[in-house]
């Protein structure tokens, strides 16, 4: 609403007589100049009104009345995206994200911002009537993402985007959300679980009655057709639902890896044998109401990990819908009017415009206009470069300032950013499988509990073969790591999902094995231990003068220009008499004020107004060159006054993060491509040595860093650029953090959806925490396992104090495993400093 | 009593029409989204 009206005065009140007036749409107090007498519905900004404008004249007042019901704030700013919304009609665009079904009707699916509540669902699925065309909507709530169905007879893509954006939901292309594959693992994942419970239900149904008749004697028929009904489901359960862990075991020993598959399977595979064996020769005990419990119970285990690790994933994903799509092309032939294309659609030798702020979607040559880009996210380095016509320029890159033209020169997979990216696929192949902890131990569990039960057989085999048949086989299902293997996702789930509430998105649930043990993280400097832009760092002389730079900076577009008007943006604004005739220079801005001929801008601009600039400015210039700042001077009447120091800021909770990390065990190191001097200004401020520091580091370089390791420590990488993104891939555990590249993004294994470097603490909190659960789970488990099988190798476990025991340690180490949820939050234990 | 010869092969075939039918509803994309549906059973029809 800012946006289409001016802000209200701050002095005005901001209630009538008493009586609160709240805006009709979104509930925020009305300003007292614009509240109409007489009126029912008022409104805060014009951008409200006309969205209940739009709701009342569709008929959808119910809207509000929802909205109340479900407490929730209110989707308040109608947003503006402007021509942006062209884009929708244009045939790449269909090509890309539209889909027709055979009568005719076109299928999009777009992710919207801004969906929070119930009344959000009923409002966009009403968009029928705000839009005629529209056959029918389908928000999905959880990924924010509606797929509507049009007929392209009554209504264009756009139309219907402009509706979703006035309603205050901005829409964009869903990329990488809605995967038919992923889509249909989960589909397969819930059938396998739905069938081996009603398997592992009527199962235990069937035992149920055969315990009963070891009590009362049950005559024989009924005891042979219970066994063989079993059997029948056992071996079903086995073979559909339980196949998974079979593959799962023999994809280990394949590789050789140990894999809790491998034991379970073990157990699965015994047991089943030796139980249709012994039901064929009506003899001896059968063992399936177990195995398919145990099968069920596993399989539910793996489900509930793997949904959390699809929604971490998918979050990360409809993040990139919000990554522009599209760009501006100048229409060859005519009038070099412009037109809104997809950016996959721009082909080699189109011409391009590029606004201030944007990201430039291709390779190319500037052919008009003068501008400045920040190419940080490529190169690491944070200050912006000036370019002018003829310069190159990479995708990726930002451009700072004005408006350019460029013609492409290289699109997609030929720009530098698209080698890159091939880097970052090899980084990815060459990445170590992670071996978790549980997998580790299944390992020498196999052969612990094949050697036993070795012995056991031949011990029992001494006294009676077929006894010594039945202890064996008794053994091995019994010390089946079922609890293990139950616990571990759970407690993996109830991290990942406690993580994800708190903005930390992990993809898989390895990562937080890896980062209990301490190892190296290199660090990326720009946008992660920085902010990645500019900010003034000091302000030297004449403080009384800066609510004159402010106002003359506010026209100027350069970098260091908006970060003096962010930075002093609460400073007195000034009266228009006190300034005029405000004028942008190459390397400064000039001004006519009340107290003088103003002029902002280096040394040069200095040099070049013939403004003198007293010799403790030239020193403070220096001292400030040396810690990598930029000087920007102000002269009034020929003279300088005051000079800035602007620069890179370090996040403020840099310091304090690093000297947490490092009292857990971790060694740190930087990593960038920004020069050594800057670097080293770094260092020293958040605390690290000079031979931590790695500068001047390319892409590629970075890489390397990776592949030299020889160690066995865990190396995680922490970064936030496209340069990052191949060592990202490559690290034990790639960090994405905040304001990153998609390219990053997509490479990394935890993605941090807020700013600065507590969240890696955090991130490692709970990794140690749910290292602490896993073990205590482990110590339980191996305890039941070691008493089950001393019981086993004695001969005393029959079917039924199997069934009794084997659920008993399962439920315990998942009552261990939801314990997770009770430790103390990482709030709490954050500055206790070190830990055990 | 043998009558359990009849009824239970009869109540594996209820069984196996559960299972069908949960299958199904899988494979038809009921349990795709599990957080927007119950909100949609709210609203009133109009």
């Amino acid at each position: 609403m800012t946006a289409t009206l001016p802000q209200p005065e701050h002095d005005l009140p901001r209630t009538v007589k008493g009586a609160s007036c709240s805006c009709s749409h979104c509930g925020q107090p009305v300003p007292l100049g614009l509240i109409v007498a007489g009126q029912e519905q008022q409104f805060c900004c014009q951008g409200c009104a006309s969205v209940y404008e739009l709701i009342h004249s569709c008929g959808l007042d119910a809207y509000y009345r929802l909205r109340e019901q479900s407490e929730a704030a209110a989707q308040a700013v109608p947003a503006t995206d402007g021509d942006r919304l062209a884009v929708f009609d244009a045939d790449k665009f269909h090509e890309l994200y539209v889909r027709s079904r055979e009568d005719g009707a076109r299928l999009v699916d777009l992710m919207l911002e801004g969906v929070h509540c119930a009344a959000c669902v009923w409002l966009i699925e009403k968009l029928p009537r705000v839009v005629p065309g529209v056959l029918e909507a389908r928000l999905s709530l959880r990924q924010a993402t509606v797929r509507i169905t049009w007929d392209p007879a009554n209504a264009k893509l756009s139309q219907i985007a402009k509706a979703l954006s006035t309603l205050g939901y901005s829409p964009h292309p869903a990329r990488g959300s809605r995967d038919t594959v992923q889509l249909a693992e989960q589909r397969t994942m819930l059938i396998r679980m739905g069938v081996a419970g009603a398997l592992a239900g009527n199962t235990m149904l069937l035992a149920f009655a055969l315990y009963t008749g070891l009590f009362s004697s049950m005559e024989q028929q009924f005891t042979q057709l219970f066994r063989w009904t079993s059997a029948v489901l056992g071996v079903i359960a086995l073979a559909w639902p339980g196949r998974v862990f079979f593959q799962g075991a023999w994809a280990a020993l394949r590789t050789r890896s140990p894999h809790l598959d491998v034991p379970i399977a073990l157990a699965l595979g015994v047991g089943g044998v030796v139980g249709l064996v012994n039901v064929i020769l009506s003899r001896g005990e059968i063992y399936f109401d177990s195995l398919t419990v145990l099968v069920f119970l596993l399989l539910v285990g793996r489900f509930i990990q793997y949904r959390q690790q699809r929604r971490a994933d998918e979050s990360v994903g409809l993040l990139f819908s919000l990554t522009p799509t599209h760009c501006r092309r100048v229409v060859a032939s005519e009038d070099g009017s412009i037109e809104q294309v997809p950016a996959e659609a721009v082909q080699v030798n189109d011409l391009l415009q590029v606004h201030a702020g944007e990201l430039i979607p291709a390779d190319g040559t500037v052919e008009e206009g003068n501008a400045s880009v920040i190419a940080s996210l490529l190169t690491g380095e944070s200050a912006p470069v000036p370019i002018q016509p003829g310069d190159g320029v990479c995708a990726g890159s930002q451009l700072a300032s004005s408006t350019i033209r460029l013609r492409v020169s290289a699109v997609g997979e030929a720009t530098r950013v698209g080698r890159l990216m091939e880097l970052v696929q090899r980084g990815v192949a060459d990445k170590p499988q992670i071996v978790a902890l549980t997998d580790r131990i299944a390992g020498w569990f196999v052969v612990t509990v094949s050697t036993i039960a070795l012995g056991v057989f031949a011990a029992w085999s001494l006294f009676d073969l077929s006894a010594a048949v039945d202890h064996t086989v008794a053994l091995l299902i019994i010390a089946c790591p079922c609890a293990l293997g139950l616990a571990t996702p759970l407690t993996l789930a109830v991290m990942i999902g406690r993580s994800a509430r708190n903005d930390i998105l992990i993809k898989s649930g390895a990562v937080l094995d890896r980062l209990a043990k301490p190892g190296r993280i290199l660090m990326d400097k720009t946008g992660t231990m920085t902010r990645g832009a500019m900010r003034v760092e000091q302000w030297v002389g004449d403080g009384s003068v800066r609510p004159l730079v402010v106002e003359a900076e506010r026209h100027a577009t350069h970098p260091i220009a908006l970060a003096i008007v962010e930075q002093y943006e609460d400073e007195q604004t000034v009266a228009a008499d006190d300034i005029h005739a405000i004028q942008v220079l190459p390397n400064g801005v000039k001004a006519q004020t009340s107290l003088g001929l103003l002029y902002i801008g280096s040394r040069a601009c200095m040099e070049q107004s013939s403004c003198m600039v007293p010799g403790v400015f030239l020193e403070q210039a220096d001292r400030w060159a040396e810690q990598a700042c930029t000087t920007v001077f102000v002269s009034l009447g020929a003279r300088v006054v005051a000079a800035l120091a602007v620069g890179d800021a370090i996040r403020s909770d840099v310091r304090h993060s690093i000297a947490q990390l490092r009292d857990w065990g971790w060694q740190i190191e930087m990593l960038t491509g920004d020069e050594q001097a800057v670097a080293e200004q770094v260092a020293k401020a958040v605390g690290l040595e000079r031979s931590a520091l790695h500068a001047g580091v390319s892409p590629e370089q970075k890489l390397n860093a990776f592949k030299e390791r020889s160690d066995g420590m865990p190396l995680v990488m922490v970064g936030d650029g496209v340069n990052d993104a191949a060592a990202l891939a490559a690290a034990d555990v790639g960090i994405a953090v905040s304001g990153g590249a998609e390219a990053s993004m997509a490479a990394a294994d935890v993605y941090l959806a807020k700013p600065g470097l507590t969240g890696l603490v955090e991130l490692i909190a709970r990794a140690r925490s749910c290292r602490a659960v896993v073990k205590q789970n482990l110590a339980l488990s191996l305890t039941y396992n070691a008493i089950a099988i001393s019981l086993a190798a004695a001969g005393l476990v029959t079917p039924l104090v199997a069934a009794v025991l084997m659920p008993l340690s399962s439920a315990t180490v998942l009552a261990l495993a939801m314990k997770g949820r009770r430790l103390p939050t990482f709030q709490q234990r954050q500055y206790e400093g070190p830990q055990r | 009593m043998s009558i359990l010869f009849i009824v239970l092969p009869l109540a594996f075939v209820l069984a196996g029409i559960g299972v069908w039918a949960f299958m199904w509803a899988v494979k038809s994309g009921q349990y795709d989204d599990m957080d927007t549906p119950p909100y949609r059973a709210m609203f009133d029809d109009d």
